[in-house]
């Protein structure tokens, strides 16, 4: 265990030490480019505050809410269009047209449609976490082996029968590929929404220090928000290793006697 | 032959099947089969690859429809697939999120056998083909032959009256396979199933049937049809057998003629 993870540690001291000792060798001024030291006082000057769990909640709130209701409804659709050749070609070209348009572009619409609350920020989020799940669940849900498709025609088995045994279980490997993606997305959503307009968030918190110029408050709430992405994403894959323990053959090959 | 079209189960009637090549030419793969199968008959097919032995196989299951002829089972013609036949095919194809017990109770889940008949029956069946302390595995954790087994048993679950197999064994090494082989005449004689093996494998062909159907290619014909008269139950014993070696040696001799240069 040291060892897999010393090399890191060993990265990390140096760059750290590398922070704190050389902007003031290259004349650098400490209100642009603080040390580590004065980020980190800065850091938990604005824990000690409440400041930033304050917003935190409020970010974390709206990147899970975003997160939930985009995947959920990007599962149902990929489910439908996949069993629908008409719904489909109806519905394709639309998709794919608004996966290529940058999802933050509409931030400033919701906004004005629903305000500086967090419903804008949701939305945004829930939009910007939809696709990367619609088009890895649609791979995942037609992607089924041919044999296992006549197993359970030979069976007469009825649409839904065939979703619940094989379909859906065997997307599931790639409608995580696309949970992945989607939750370290959903913050990025929920950011830009209070970058356009909020009364809260660590979006607005970053906003308000760098009106401020507190870069050390700024260094503060991006540490913050690095830390809320990998809890976020490691927590998505902590489920996708307890659910989709099977699809890791090399693993669990290693493991059986 | 030992079984008429009177008394057969599954009867084919000048089935044929044209595929469109993607160039939109017809390509014929099975053309004018006719065969009668009796209730209980164990009757193997071999062939050389392409000779349209499985796609026969899956026309019987109805998952493919013909474009010539009909398939009947027990006097009705086969319209479509069909829960008295049970599929084995090359590969388990076992659903890998689910424990042998779970992939063996797929037929009845789907079917709506209630669960506790469907329990016993599965515990009978990883009984039967030697599984009774996997129940709980997941396929990742069993060998090929293991997981075939388990495939055997998934099939028999919903107590099909017809086995179709599609070179069930092609994936193992000889030995495993000679050993399945054994094991499946034991199921074969404990369930009396009617049982079509496909398979590549002139020696498993003979060692397992009641009579081998020897195929030609381009497009898939019967050649011949060759009863094998070898006491069973057979044993390891019986593939040294001059009667077993005997039919061997014939069909060998198809597959050589068919070999040979300017064989239709």
């Amino acid at each position: 265990m040291s060892r897999r993870y010393a090399p890191a540690l060993v990265m990390g001291a140096i760059l750290l030490a590398a922070w704190e000792t050389l902007p003031p060798l290259f004349g650098m001024s400490e209100l642009l480019l603080p040390r580590a030291s004065i980020v980190a006082r800065a850091l938990w000057n604005q824990l000690e505050r409440g400041l930033i769990l304050e917003n935190l909640l409020v970010t974390l709130w709206e990147a899970l809410s975003g997160f939930a209701l985009g995947s959920a409804a990007a599962i149902v659709c990929a489910a439908l269009i996949t069993r629908s050749p008409l719904l489909e070609r109806a519905l394709l070209p639309y998709l794919v047209g608004l996966q290529a348009l940058p999802k933050v572009a509409l931030a400033p619409l919701l906004v004005v449609w629903l305000g500086f609350g967090i419903a804008s920020k949701v939305s945004i989020a829930t939009v910007i976490a939809f696709f990367p799940v619609l088009i890895n669940s649609m791979i995942g849900f037609s992607t089924v082996e041919t044999e296992k498709m006549e197993l359970m025609r030979s069976l007469v088995a009825s649409e839904w029968q065939i979703f619940r045994i094989v379909r859906f279980p065997n997307a599931l490997p790639f409608i995580f590929a696309g949970l992945n993606v989607a939750i370290v997305f959903s913050i990025t959503g929920a950011l830009v929404g209070e970058f356009v307009g909020a009364k809260k968030g660590l979006g607005m918190l970053l906003l308000q220090f760098n009106f401020n110029m507190d870069i050390g408050g700024m260094f503060a709430v991006l540490i913050v928000l690095a830390g809320m992405g990998v809890a976020l994403h490691g927590a998505v894959r902590v489920v996708h290793r307890r659910l989709i323990f099977w699809a890791e053959p090399d693993d669990l090959a290693r493991r059986t006697p | 032959m030992s079984a008429g079209p009177a008394g057969a189960l599954i009867d084919l009637r000048r089935v044929a099947k044209t595929f469109r090549a993607r160039s939109g030419e017809d390509v014929a793969a099975l053309s004018d089969i006719a065969l009668a199968i009796g209730p209980g008959e164990f009757l193997t097919i071999v062939g050389p690859s392409g000779c349209g032995k499985s796609t026969l196989l899956r026309i019987i299951a109805g998952l493919v429809p013909p474009t010539g002829g009909a398939v009947r089972i027990a006097g009705r013609e086969v319209a479509g697939p069909r829960r008295d036949i049970g599929l084995v095919f090359q590969d388990a194809v076992l659903l890998p999120w689910r424990t042998v017990l779970k992939n063996v109770l797929v037929p009845a889940e789907v079917i709506g056998i209630d669960a506790g008949t469907a329990r016993r029956r599965a515990g009978e069946l990883l009984d039967l083909v030697g599984l009774a302390g996997f129940a709980d595995k997941y396929p990742m954790e069993l060998s090929g032959g293991m997981r075939q087994r388990v495939a055997i048993a998934r099939a028999l679950m919903h107590d099909p009256a017809i086995l179709l197999m599609d070179e069930p064994f092609g994936a193992l090494d000889a030995m495993t396979r000679e050993a399945m082989n054994s094991e499946l005449l034991h199921v074969w004689q404990a369930s009396r199933k009617t049982v079509v093996l496909v398979t590549h494998s002139i020696d498993e062909a003979v060692f397992l049937a009641d009579r081998v159907v020897v195929m030609s290619p381009r497009p898939g014909s019967v050649r011949e049809v060759l009863a094998v008269k070898v006491d069973r139950p057979r044993t390891f014993r019986t593939r040294l057998d001059r009667a077993f070696l005997e039919v061997v040696g014939a069909v060998r001799g198809h597959f050589e003629a068919l070999r040979a240069p300017g064989a239709a």
